[in-house]
């Protein structure tokens, strides 16, 4: 478990960003195409078939085909979150072309590797597919428009500066002359590329493309099941692998006998793959999996199998009092003392669970070892992680690797740095014969058991109030494991884990820590103690700020309850030292009908976080009937500072919604050491019924690049209980529901 | 060899007879459409028909059915994806990482077989197959527009988005 490459690679670039000089790939192309032998790349999208005619690369990201369709190609991963399309709406936007003719196709990391990463960082988390990519992707947009047009102006002999481009065709107003990109792509190929950082960018507030409501451009293979997952990978040849890893975390495998399985049909063959694993390999999957269920296995479960959900809270509860592996970061003046001293004192305690990802698509990859050739297929947030996995685990040079990256079937965090799919899969390659092709499928009850779970958090939270019900000091003290220490700990500096008070932070929009907190009260202090558990932990789409949100927001509604102020009007008053945070609390205040009457029986809730370098708030239309809680509607405003795809914005925001809202429905506890929660029948999921209406509010400020994906989900917890807070009177400081509530 | 009529068209296919219909479908017909998700019947992502009903395939086994009776799979609900619900998930938008969508297509198409017009009652009646991705709110809309409801449709996705 402690095998992880390069695992901050989720929240950290694994390469730098191309330099300058290096972006433009020389093409010295005749007859346009492929300068840069690319092979194989995958083209999601409406069409299945895969293009085979000429096209002429312009630059490194963009190709032009003879009928006009450009080709963007995509770096960062698509696991559903729409960063495919935003990316091409930014290319598009500074090459003109004619949107309705775009087309994309993925890179892989060999070939990144072996063009001296032009393409950057490929890695896809954090937030971080847009915010990071969007300069060098317009420039290299902006930069192909360049030659392009230029090789109309030479053919004419015209100055460049005389022409002007429409959805891809040029046209020399003076001498009525047009022609499109598709007609000069090759001459602009053979041009010097421009000098990158001369180029001026359009004004985001003049975009045509980016910016405006599209629809996503690979929606079509997902409506009639002919997109291919890695899942779906059949390969010549190919032979399927079950794998069952040790049950408790920490235990071992010690023996299983081949002997009991011989005759079952597939040919089935048991085989180890780590000191934790055994996989069966067999003609087809299921035949793999009822042999795998058939092989006597026995395991060293270790010490570990007498831990009990029990122990761990307590264990997590020690962090709330004393000082011991603890320390503080904010600490503005003195808030213990203000708060001791104050006329009103209010306390809190709270707690958020293990969480597991639930990527619908269980964890899979599917490698070939072949003489001088190691390949992986495989859904990955990381491409460039699962490729050195697949290098350091065979033993073959990165030079003799490649991964075919899939579009991923869910992935939320699951499938980033933490490359335990791939390293099994080679694993079991290494065992079969040279060029033997094997699928590695885990079951559900393996992907709900092994997964790095959002990591299990409490917050004792104290505030003083004076005689007006104004907030003197605040004092917040989150206890729980770390992510880091688990996956990472050469990112604790000093002992101070800083990563475990995302959201919590004083800086501002300064990556990595651009999650700040909001409110300014005269004293603030926020602590983390760490309580570190056996069972992994890992990022999971928004990562601390989802508890922390949870924690200040609901604490401060508390507060507020107890000033008798408004809760709009209570927040209000402590932002004022930032005008973003606040900007977006007024605008779901606003869109959310703050103040106007609600039908009777239902109540609102509001809070507002910061993560990802955006700004985030929401309001909750909640009923409380007995103990079935309803949510009718959410609004939830988000200021990304620069919003490049409305319609994904929204896709995302109800995606939040939903990841929120499952938090308070189930949860992944330890029952003897291992995870008790192993499928659906345990693990309540969303439905379409509890889903509320979302509507959503984009403000951006234009003035920085914030994320999407993952900073409106730690809005939707509190706003909802906060809701239910104003309908039932009493505070509820638990997820899940602990207190008999259920949604419905 | 047992033989089976998948999509109209008859196939053999050498499985135990305890296999589910997902895997045959999935390793030995080798259509993907139909997605593994769970294997004990709870997210839906496998859902295909028999005989025009509903079906969770990864708990339905292969002796459960015959040569005669039809097996109908995402691939085969309609020719180039012209199912009227297929055209309303393209209308709007509804897929995000599109792994869970078969199922969700197949639900939604056999709920409007049944209830040319259901009312949001209905369709959380019906519509019980997970979607981690949370696209269920375009899942409603796109359901009524498929039912020709356009005015629900067009009432849940009313300030889906709003740049201010």
């Amino acid at each position: 478990m402690n095998d992880i490459i390069n695992p901050t690679n989720l929240e950290n670039p694994a390469v730098e960003n191309p330099s300058r000089r290096d972006f433009i790939v020389k093409t010295a192309v005749a007859g346009g195409g492929l300068a840069l032998g690319l092979v194989g790349c995958a083209t999601p999208g409406d069409s299945n078939e895969p293009y085979t005619g000429p096209q002429t690369e312009i630059n490194a990201w963009v190709l032009v085909r003879p009928n006009d369709e450009v080709v963007v190609r995509i770096a960062r991963s698509e696991m559903g979150q729409g960063t495919l399309t935003g990316l091409a709406q930014l290319v598009a936007e500074e090459l003109d072309c004619d949107w309705n003719k775009v087309r994309t196709e993925h890179v892989l990391p060999g070939q990144n590797l072996a063009h001296k990463n032009v393409w950057g960082d490929m890695s896809t988390g954090g937030s971080r597919g847009i915010r990071g990519s969007h300069d060098y992707v317009r420039r290299a947009g902006a930069a192909a428009k360049i030659m392009l047009v230029q090789a109309a102006a030479n053919e004419w002999k015209v100055p460049a500066g005389e022409l002007t481009v429409d959805k891809g065709i040029i046209t020399h107003k003076a001498s009525g002359r047009s022609t499109s990109y598709g007609r000069v792509a090759d001459a602009a190929a053979k041009l010097t590329p421009p000098d990158l950082k001369s180029i001026k960018l359009r004004d985001p507030r003049q975009w045509k493309i980016a910016g405006k409501a599209v629809k996503r451009l690979d929606t079509g293979d997902k409506l009639d099941g002919s997109k291919k997952y890695a899942v779906d990978v059949t390969l010549p040849g190919m032979l399927h692998a079950a794998i069952m890893d040790c049950p408790v975390f920490g235990g071992k495998l010690v023996s299983f006998d081949q002997s009991k399985i011989a005759n079952l049909p597939g040919k089935p063959r048991a085989l180890r793959v780590n000191e934790t694993t055994v996989a069966v390999v067999a003609d087809t999957w299921w035949r793999a999996k009822k042999a795998l269920e058939a092989l006597p296995k026995v395991w060293d479960e270790g010490p570990n199998a007498r831990v009990q959900q029990s122990d761990i809270m307590k264990h997590v509860a020690s962090g709330l009092t004393g000082s011991a592996n603890m320390f503080a970061d904010i600490n503005d003046g003195d808030a213990l003392k203000a708060i001791a001293g104050a006329a009103r004192r209010i306390e809190a305690v709270y707690h958020s669970p293990f969480v597991p990802h639930v990527c619908m698509e269980p964890m899979n990859a599917t490698v070939r070892l072949s003489p001088g050739k190691a390949e992986c297929w495989v859904a990955t947030q990381n491409a460039q992680a699962s490729m050195a996995t697949l290098s350091q685990t065979a033993g073959v040079p990165l030079s003799q690797c490649e991964v075919y990256k899939m579009d991923l079937g869910g992935g939320f965090g699951r499938r980033g740095g933490n490359q335990d799919f791939t390293r099994q899969a080679t694993l079991i390659a290494m065992q079969l014969p040279a060029g033997t092709p094997v699928k590695m499928l885990w079951t559900r009850e393996e992907d709900l058991g092994h997964d790095f779970y959002r990591p299990i958090q409490q917050a004792r939270c104290s505030a003083g109030l004076d005689e007006k019900g104004n907030l003197v000091g605040l004092h917040i003290r989150v206890a729980g494991q770390s992510i880091n220490a688990f996956a990472n700990p050469a990112a604790i500096k000093d002992g101070r884990d800083r990563r475990q008070l995302q959201g919590l932070w004083k800086e501002e929009k300064v990556w990595p820590n651009d999650a700040q907190f909001g409110y300014t009260p005269p004293n603030l202090r926020t602590e983390y103690a760490m309580r570190n558990t056996h069972v992994p932990v890992g990022p999971w789409r928004g990562v601390n700020t989802n508890h922390n949100g949870i924690f200040a927001e609901c604490f401060i509604e508390e507060c507020a309850r107890a000033a008798g102020r408004d809760s709009l009007e209570f927040r209000r008053a402590l932002l004022g030292k930032h005008k973003y945070h606040l900007g977006v609390l007024n605008a779901a205040a606003a869109k959310g009908d703050w103040g106007k009457p609600l039908p009777a029986g239902v109540h609102r809730g509001i809070a507002q976080f910061m993560g990802y370098a955006s700004y985030s708030a929401a309001t909750a239309e909640v009923s409380v009937n007995g103990n079935d809680v309803k949510i009718h509607r959410m609004v939830l405003a988000t200021n990304c500072g620069h919003a490049v795809s409305l319609e994904q914005i929204a896709a995302q925001v109800q995606g939040g919604v939903a990841m929120g809202i499952s938090t308070l429905m189930s949860e992944s506890t330890v029952r003897d050491g291992r995870i008790y929660e192993v499928n659906f029948d345990r693990l309540a999921m969303p439905k379409i019924q509890h889903m509320p209406k979302v509507e959503t509010v984009v403000q951006p400020t234009f003035d920085f690049w914030g994320g999407v994906g993952e900073p409106t989900i730690c809005v939707v917890v509190p706003a909802v209980l906060n809701a239910i807070f104003a309908a039932t009177g009493k505070p509820v400081r638990h997820i899940p529901f602990n207190n008999g509530m259920r949604l419905v | 060899m047992a033989t089976l009529n998948v999509n109209g068209k008859r196939v053999e296919v050498n499985a135990e007879p305890d296999t589910p219909l997902l895997w045959v479908i999935r390793e030995h017909v080798g259509l993907t459409g139909t997605k593994f998700g769970c294997g004990i019947a709870q997210c839906g992502a496998c859902s295909i028909y028999i005989n025009g009903a509903i079906q969770r395939s990864c708990v339905v086994p292969l002796a459960a059915v015959g040569p005669n009776d039809r097996i109908t799979t995402i691939e085969g609900l309609s020719a180039s994806a012209s199912h009227p619900v297929q055209r309303a998930w393209k209308e709007i938008d509804v897929p995000q990482c599109g792994y869970c969508q078969s199922g969700q297509i197949m639900a939604a198409a056999a709920l409007l077989a049944n209830n040319p017009r259901p009312s949001d009652a209905q369709i959380d009646a019906a519509m019980t197959n997970i979607c981690r991705c949370g696209t269920y709110q375009r899942i409603r809309a796109a359901i009524h527009l498929a039912a020709g409801n356009k005015a629900r449709s067009d009432e849940i996705m009313k300030n889906e988005v709003t740049a201010v």
